[in-house]
């Protein structure tokens, strides 16, 4: 795929099942009581319990290998900052516009959002395709 | 309070994590990617990779374990209970793949205060079995209320 400065990457929209939390600590290791007990995560004064920042991250690593049809070597570098806490049950929307194109250097900025909500944002994706 | 900095610049020793096939399976459904080279050892091979190869995000899964003792340890003093994952940077060099024995150091970056929160910055650098630098991870963690 010939990318340009400007040009958006394909939109990655998922919802997170009730479950996905403990499937993702389970795979992850990170059985943070605040992503996988809802009435403890409500006790520290959290909404419920919320997902694992670094599966918002997974989804917008997943977006950017889209661009390169999944192939897991595309993606050289990946720089995040973690901003709104996601929950379950709610629709992800990952979208990303290319910075730059240097070849098949591409450079990408993406944001993850939920409803109001911004999980990550400043997310840059440097991909070689 | 003034922030503990002696951590600034010290290194703990390294774990090794074993890559397995059922492994990377578990985390690339958790995230629903379906590219057969996560799944399937002969579609990995006939895409040119060792073995079944992990999502670039599965090196959370293998560098994790080495940021363990940098945030329990004293010298760090973390406040866990106000504690978020601010920021992450990965940089990818060699694929990892099933069979992999990768072993990851960790080292303190920086420990800052700004607007009354604890910025705490690690490093760690992941290595295959050959050697093979397989991925750079920047972590930020920030504790409110220092």
């Amino acid at each position: 795929m010939a990318l340009n400065a400007g040009d958006q990457i394909p939109e990655l929209k998922v919802t997170p099942d009730k479950y996905l939390p403990h499937r993702y600590a389970g795979a992850s290791g990170d059985f943070n009581p605040i992503h996988i007990d809802d009435e403890l995560a409500k006790a520290v004064g959290l909404p419920r319990n919320i997902l694992h920042g670094l599966y918002s991250m997974g989804l917008v690593a997943k977006a950017n290998a889209a661009v390169a049809d999944g192939d897991p070597r595309a993606l050289k570098r990946l720089s995040v900052q973690m901003r709104g806490m996601g929950v379950p049950e709610a629709e992800i929307v990952v979208t990303g516009t290319v910075k730059s194109a240097d070849g098949d250097r591409v450079v990408v900025d993406t944001v993850a959002q939920q409803g109001e909500t911004t999980l990550i944002k400043n997310a840059e994706a440097e991909l070689q395709l | 309070m003034a922030l503990k900095t002696e951590a600034v610049g010290k290194e703990w020793p390294s774990t090794t994590y074993q890559v397995g096939r059922e492994k990377i399976k578990e985390y690339a459904n958790a995230l629903g990617i379906d590219n057969p080279v996560h799944h399937d050892v002969e579609a990995a091979r006939a895409a040119g990779f060792r073995d079944v190869v992990a999502p670039p995000m599965f090196a959370v899964v293998y560098s994790s374990p080495a940021l363990g003792p940098a945030i329990l340890d004293p010298e760090v003093e973390m406040n866990f209970a106000a504690m978020v994952h601010g920021g992450q940077e990965f940089a990818w060099d060699e694929p990892a793949c099933s069979g992999d024995e990768i072993t990851t150091s960790t080292k303190c970056l920086s420990i800052e205060e700004r607007d009354g929160k604890g910025f705490y910055v690690f490093e760690t650098n992941s290595v295959n079995q050959d050697g093979a630098q397989v991925a750079r991870g920047t972590w930020t963690l920030i504790v409110r209320g220092v």
